[in-house]
């Protein structure tokens, strides 16, 4: 590009030469200034990379990686999981015929109760999480299917959704909202716990559904139209359609209207698309009551599911997890393991190198430079 | 002989093209003949409107995209841009959009302006008032107006407007003396010449009255060409008939000086002006880094469409079960259903490639375009490269082929006035054997007046001393050397008149006629002046002789020789003729030849330029029929030049020696120091000149290119005339292949540096017939074992070498099998075809002349400057230019391949992996800067040390850089990176948490980690390889990484209300609140850096490269001067 124009710069120069000037006119000195830019003497430091100056930096790495990887390793190790998959691809599992039953658009809702024992107790804060597999929410055409705008609360779009939500942008003539796949296929299993009492009585674990979502989303990203803390939410979503494949509109999510519309925290998270085909989510959490007694109890346990979500045409599964929490988050031995591999492997490189460094080193030093 | 070939062949050659040459004819004030002449063929001329400028107004914005999109990248990136235009892709029109308009604007904006100036200056021109005679008046016209066959009135110091034929004068004998500075760059005035008859016309009415015709050939660019014919009436008798030529003819662009006017007929016009013809730009040249970044591109093109292709094939395969397909949670609509099959795999395949478009950079033609750009202001501001002399530094004339100065494998070098002076001095002069020195010679200066001569041999007899003073005679006549009676005269000034009149300078294209003529002032003999066509001499004693000049045959650089015709004043005719001693021997038929050969012989190997003196007396009739064949031959209008070579062989014929000359042409300053270094570095040097043998090998011995050990290898006219060339040819290559085996035994045996090297002595002659093909097909052949024997010899001196000659060699040479890459530095005109030919063109602002400079791509003061030019700024390009490229290349498979992986846990889907943004912004601005300004300022070893070391450039010829092992090294590399990045985020979002509050993060994380962990990883890895770490390094590297942080918070810190998406909202900071975020980023970088980093350690350690050693060698020295002295720097200078 620029090469054209150093053409055109010497015809310039020729024509204003037969101008006229003479082209004998300009002989100012052209003496190029002296300072160290120019003249490519800019102070610099000069890092040479060798064995020898390499070397420590080897073992520092293996030394502090070590450590962290054991440190990870052990955190999450120390993490409690607990994972069920409650699909019902067995006939001899629980929930069996609701999976067989069920379509995405049939009305009547199914339960099973899938009971578990828990091996060990859960001392800190339980979360709690569905899982799904083989669900595509990465998938480019579900992932656009969304109206930012619409969730951000912004009037005109709940009355005319962005075109990226087609199909699922209007039914019978009637804008959805919210509208998008990712809205329509919003995870509506309802997942309840009982704890099995030694004596045999069931008793409900109380299951928190706020604090699920990035603080962020909940306040900032997501509101409802006409303000967040409108008591009379119905009338706001008026004149709008429910997403095909939802069993209750938007504004019913909830009774509370700090979590209902927009805002749900359920509805939240879901919109959050997840980065791989198999992922889960966060559900509800289980806070400790007193230090005391431990959040969940060794002991027997009953999982009861309003089984309403289909996954079995796509080969998906449904799983429920319960996990603790550490302050590097769930169990993921990957991390540690990595940490402590890469240290024992610089350890060992810096090794190699020192001997290296050791038995060729001072021949290179030495050596004569050829002329 | 050899001359007389080579023309014929010339003339052959173009004759096709002259016979087509159409004549036109021009009506001297638009006068019309009177009846009875030919009949009027009317033509059409263009008006003398200059248009330089491409663009109008109106055709600007259609005519300079055309012109932009016909450059294969940037139409590239207009078909990706439309292709998001048109079908639904993964990645918005913005992301390429955006860069491709950033990068047309930008060059159309900076094309329009300098149209602008053009037209500023085309108009400046075009408007500038010139005087015409119209009815015997002068009237003032603009420029543009001006017809053919206008007669032009032109002042002192005016250029002329147009091409002109010179009319008549305002000095008595119808000269002008004029400067084509501005066409040529020739500051020495030349001589034109007003047509014979028309010269009388001195009034503007006279001049009016001028009835006559031109008839001349149609335009035609040569500068120095020209043959018309001007046909006068004069009453109703026949036209007189005069031959017209260059000297007749005063092109558009000269300047007219010393002349108070001059009448002028238009006969050229605007666009048909022989300097508007010369704008034709050059030839692009290209380097071989280009060519290699071209092939990688098709590589990567071909990795492009294979990604595409495998992406698309496994899409449809994956989509074959239609719960994958199309599961209840994500429908599509209608209008997707509907589709044609073949069309979605179209549009599918369009998608992928859009998606990967990335790997193929704009951004990568903007860097390296701006990398050349403003990395070759290094070499205008090079203090080292600036001559305190002429007040200039090296010009960079195109900046396309920096990096090819490292890679230059052969040099051709012209001698005269690139590795001499070109200041001649008179050394001595030799009559029939007896040698005359001029006494008191100081830097070129004469002391004093006084005369003295120095005779070695016995005084001459009377007849000697007749002979004597014809030859100083001869020297002081046969010349074209013109006087100037003032001091302020630019161009070549020496020798003051020593007389006490006014002083005067002799002006002469050519240095050695000048130094001839004052070294015959020195001996008693002083030109005074051409007066009336009448040369006027000084002799011994004090008086004056006078000579009618009636013929000058001028010199030719073919014929390599030049006569004049005089009349003395006792009516006598001499014709004198000065040459090199090979086209004047075989013309002699008397003389003391053997003496005087002997005498050439010694000076030529003393180094010193020859020339041979002779003459001959004609008769009368001799003279007439002299004068016959000149004329017919100056008439003719076809084919003149080869018909006046053919007069000029007929007249130049019987002469008698008189004696010869030798001039010293001293070496260039270090000229020596300079061949050695290219020696060193591996450059083989060849001189390539017009000057004869003896003269060339000397200053080849006193410059170095042969060594007293180099056994030098003649092949030259008079080997070839004891043995055929075929023998002559195969003997040369068996010694060489004899040298070459015991070379490679002695390297074996590590005694490589005791054998001697060779040296080639070949003749333009000889390589004409080495060259020439022969019937038997065997030409081949002899120019295979010529290439041979050239390979291996480490210095080759061609001598006697027509210009086209020179051009003919390096592109033999150029395009033998090995392809090296071939430097031409010359500084005359004689020099341009070879500096057009070369790789790389390099011109010497000399005293012939600024031809060269103009035409080179560099331009340099002095032959001294190559060095710093090849081993300093040539090493440095290279190397910041090939890592540029690998860089650039590496950078974008990191990038691109994870978002290949990704689409096998999308379905493939497109789904890219990183934000509209981020995909935009990578090679704009996170990763553009610390490249860029590596490529600008990287320097591995310092600069005194390349410059003492010229083993160093070894380091880097035969583009070892590029090579496809590195070339595959850095995209493994690259695709290790991507794997690592992808695979590793993939493992740490492995199905779980990994925040303190248990929250899950999306697709947008898993990318934004990918992302982070790739900015830094590439930045780092070219803070790796930075060798050289100023302020601006660290400003850069660690601004940018700044920056990146710096964009993500605010890119994602904000609900942006242009955007319809709002994905990106909190993503970066809630990343970075997570620990295990934290730790995989900094455990990713670290295995990403590993590999590379071990590779250099380890092939330093054990396979290290001069330059690596070179730089242990100081890191050992622990206390070296340097660094104090770099440190002391430091402190004391911070601002730069």
């Amino acid at each position: 590009m620029m090469a054209s124009s150093y053409n055109a710069k010497e015809e310039d120069g020729q024509l204003s030469g037969a101008g006229g000037s003479g082209g004998v006119g300009a002989a100012k000195s052209k003496k190029p200034d002296n300072t160290a830019f120019k003249q490519q003497r800019l102070p610099a430091w000069q890092p040479i990379l060798t064995a020898g100056t390499v070397l420590p930096a080897f073992f520092v790495i293996g030394l502090v990686f070590i450590p962290i990887g054991i440190g990870l390793f052990v955190t999450s190790n120390n993490i409690k999981e607990f994972e069920i998959d409650y699909t019902g691809i067995d006939p001899a599992r629980p929930c069996y015929n609701c999976s067989q039953t069920l379509t995405w658009n049939s009305t009547k809702s199914c339960v099973c109760k899938v009971p578990f024992t828990l091996e060990q107790s859960f001392e800190s804060e339980v979360f709690m999480y569905y899982g799904l597999s083989n669900f595509y929410q990465n998938h480019r055409r579900y992932v656009k299917s969304r109206d930012d705008s619409q969730l951000n609360g912004d009037a005109t779009r709940l009355t005319s959704p962005s075109k990226e939500c087609e199909p699922y942008r209007t039914s019978d003539g009637k804008p959805i909202a919210p509208c998008g796949a990712i809205a329509n296929s919003l995870f509506n299993d309802t997942l309840t716990l009982y704890y099995i009492n030694p004596n045999g009585t069931e008793s409900l674990v109380p299951l928190q559904k706020k604090g699920i979502a990035w603080w962020t989303d909940k306040n900032v990203k997501f509101r409802n139209p006409g303000g967040n803390n409108l008591n009379n939410i119905t009338a706001v979503f008026h004149g709008t359609s429910k997403p095909v494949n939802w069993q209750k509109a938007v504004y019913e999510l909830d009774t509370d209207p700090e979590n209902n519309g927009f805002i749900n925290e359920d509805f939240i998270v879901w919109m959050r698309t997840a980065a791989l085909p198999t992922f889960r989510k966060l559900y509800r959490l289980i806070e400790k009551k007193n230090n005391m007694i431990p959040t969940l109890q060794r002991g027997n346990y009953t999982l009861e599911i309003t089984y309403n979500y289909p996954v079995r045409r796509f080969d998906g599964r449904k799983r429920m997890i319960l996990s603790t929490i550490s302050w590097m988050g769930g169990k993921n031995p990957f991390l540690g393991i990595a940490y402590i591999t890469v240290g024992s492997v610089c350890f060992f490189l810096g090794v190699v190198l020192l001997i290296v460094h050791h038995k060729y080193g001072n021949r290179n030093n030495s050596a004569e430079i050829p002329n | 002989m050899d001359c007389s070939l080579l023309r014929s062949l010339i003339n052959r050659y173009c004759a096709g093209e002259e016979n087509w040459v159409d004549s036109r004819t021009i009506y001297i004030g638009h006068r019309e003949p009177p009846s009875g002449t030919d009949a009027y063929i009317p033509q059409r001329y263009p008006d003398n409107r200059i248009v330089s400028s491409k663009y109008t107004f109106w055709n600007f914005v259609p005519k300079n995209l055309f012109e932009q999109f016909r450059r294969i990248a940037n139409f590239y990136f207009l078909i990706i841009f439309l292709v998001q235009l048109i079908i639904d892709t993964p990645t918005s029109p913005v992301t390429s959009g955006l860069p491709l308009f950033f990068v047309i604007t930008v060059t159309a904006v900076k094309q329009g302006y300098e149209d602008w100036l053009r037209h500023k200056a085309d108009n400046a021109v075009n408007q500038c008032p010139v005087h015409i005679i119209q009815h015997g008046k002068v009237v003032r016209k603009q420029s543009r107006k001006l017809r053919v066959g206008d007669i032009v009135l032109v002042k002192e110091d005016e250029t002329f407007p147009c091409d002109l034929i010179f009319l008549s004068s305002s000095r008595e004998d119808g000269t002008c003396f004029v400067t084509t500075a501005s066409l040529d760059g020739e500051s020495s005035h030349k001589t034109y010449f007003a047509v014979q008859d028309t010269k009388a016309f001195h009034t503007e009415q006279e001049v009016d009255t001028i009835n006559a015709t031109i008839e001349c050939e149609q335009p035609q660019s040569d500068l120095y060409k020209f043959v018309g014919r001007i046909n006068i009436y004069q009453g109703q008798d026949e036209p007189i008939a005069r031959p017209l030529g260059s000297e007749n003819l005063l092109l558009r662009g000269a300047t007219l000086k010393n002349t108070e006017h001059i009448f002028a007929v238009v006969i050229y016009t605007g666009m048909e002006t022989k300097m508007a013809l010369n704008y034709q730009s050059k030839s692009q040249k290209r380097s071989a880094v280009e060519k290699s970044m071209n092939t990688y591109l098709i590589v990567y093109l071909c990795i492009l469409i294979s990604k595409a292709v495998i992406n698309t094939a496994m899409k449809y395969v994956w989509q074959s079960d239609p719960n994958r397909d199309e599961p209840f949670y994500n429908q599509k609509t209608d209008s997707e259903r509907q589709r044609n099959t073949l069309l979605k795999v179209i549009t599918d395949f369009l998608a992928f490639m859009v998606l990967f478009n990335y790997i193929i950079p704009v951004s990568m033609y903007v860097t390296v375009e701006m990398q050349k750009f403003l990395g070759s202001y290094f070499i205008t501001w090079d203090d080292d490269m600036f001559d305190s002399e002429l007040g200039e530094g090296a010009v960079v004339n195109t900046s396309d082929l920096n990096e090819e100065l490292g890679q230059i494998e052969y040099v051709f070098t012209d001698k005269t006035g690139t590795l001499t002076e070109n200041s001649m001095e008179f050394i001595e002069c030799c009559v029939d054997g007896h040698v005359y020195v001029p006494d008191a010679i100081c830097n070129g200066q004469i002391l004093t007046g006084t005369v003295g001569m120095d005779m070695i041999d016995s005084s001459p007899g009377a007849g000697g001393q007749e002979r004597e003073e014809l030859f100083f005679r001869a020297l002081c006549l046969c010349h074209t050397v013109q006087v100037k009676e003032e001091e302020s005269v630019d161009g070549i000034k020496k020798g003051l008149q020593p007389c006490g009149k006014s002083s005067s300078v002799y002006i002469s294209s050519s240095p050695d006629e000048v130094a001839l003529v004052e070294g015959m002032k020195r001996l008693g003999f002083t030109y005074l002046r051409l007066k009336d066509n009448h040369m006027e001499i000084l002799n011994r004693d004090d008086d004056i002789e006078r000579f009618e000049l009636m013929e000058v045959l001028t010199f030719d650089s073919v014929r390599r020789r030049m006569s004049v015709i005089v009349k003395s004043s006792t009516g006598e005719y001499y014709l004198f003729c000065k040459g090199a001693d090979s086209s004047i021997f075989p013309r002699v038929i008397k003389g003391k030849v053997d003496q005087v050969r002997a005498r050439v012989e010694h000076n030529a190997v003393e180094g010193l330029r020859t020339l041979c003196v002779a003459y001959k007396t004609l008769a009368q009739d001799e003279y007439e029929s002299v004068c016959k064949q000149l004329n017919t031959a100056k008439l003719a209008l076809n084919d003149r030049d080869k018909k006046l070579a053919e007069a000029f062989d007929v007249i130049e014929r019987d002469l008698i020696l008189l004696g010869a000359t030798a001039v010293e042409d001293r070496l260039q300053d270090k000229a020596a120091d300079t061949i050695e270094s290219l020696h060193k570095a591996g450059m083989k040097v060849w001189v390539l000149t017009g000057d004869k043998m003896e003269t060339a090998a000397a200053t080849c011995y006193a410059c170095r290119l042969f060594h007293r050990n180099t056994q030098i290898l003649e092949l030259t006219t008079k080997r070839t005339e004891e043995q055929s060339l075929h023998d002559a040819l195969f003997d040369l290559s068996k010694t060489v292949l004899r040298h070459c085996g015991s070379l490679t035994r002695d390297t074996l045996s590590g005694l490589s540096h005791d054998v001697p090297d060779y040296g080639l002595i070949i003749d333009g002659a000889t390589l004409s017939s080495v060259m020439k093909p022969t019937e038997e097909g065997s030409s081949g052949n002899y120019k295979e074992i010529f290439l041979e024997i050239c390979r291996n010899c480490s210095a080759v001196l061609c001598c006697r070498m027509a210009p086209l000659q020179k051009a003919q060699i390096v592109k033999m040479i150029k395009t033998s099998k090995e392809h090296p890459i071939t430097l031409a530095i010359g500084d005359g005109a004689n020099d341009v075809s070879m500096i057009l030919e070369a790789h790389v063109g390099i011109g010497i602002m000399g005293k012939e002349g600024r031809q060269a400079a103009r035409n080179s791509d560099y331009a340099i003061p002095k032959f001294k400057h190559l060095k710093k030019m090849l081993l300093v700024h040539g090493h440095y390009y290279y190397i910041r230019i090939s890592e540029l490229v690998q860089y650039f290349f590496y950078k974008n498979v990191c990038f691109i391949f994870p978002q290949f992986l990704y689409q096998f846990f999308c379905g493939f889907s497109q789904q890219p992996l990183y934000d509209t943004a981020y995909l935009t912004l990578y090679n704009i601005s996170f990763t553009s800067l610390p490249i860029l300004l590596y490529s600008l300022i990287e320097q591995h070893v310092n600069m005194d040390i390349l410059k003492r070391d010229p083993s160093l450039y070894r380091d880097i010829a035969k583009n070892s850089l590029l090579r496809w092992r590195i070339f595959i090294y850095w995209t493994l590399l690259g695709l290790f990176d991507a794997v690592v990045f992808f695979f590793g985020a993939y493992f740490l979002f492995d199905n779980t948490s990994f925040t303190s509050n248990g929250q899950m993060f999306g697709n947008w994380t898993f990318g934004t980690l990918v992302f982070t962990v790739m900015v830094f990883t590439v930045t780092l890895k070219l803070a790796l390889d930075t060798q050289y770490w100023t302020w601006i390094n660290h400003f850069v590297i660690w601004g940018s990484l700044l920056f990146y942080v710096v964009f993500s918070l605010l890119w994602g810190g904000i609900i942006w209300p242009f955007l319809n998406y709002q994905r990106m909202y909190y993503v970066f900071m809630q990343m970075l609140s997570s620990g295990p975020a934290w730790l995989g980023i900094i455990l990713l970088i670290t295995i990403s850096l590993i590999p590379d980093l071990l590779k250099k350690v380890i092939c330093r350690q054990l396979w290290p490269t001069s330059a690596e050693r070179i730089q242990a060698k100081r890191q050992c020295l622990s206390v070296e001067p340097s660094t104090i002295f770099m440190l002391s720097q430091t402190s004391s200078n911070i601002s730069f």
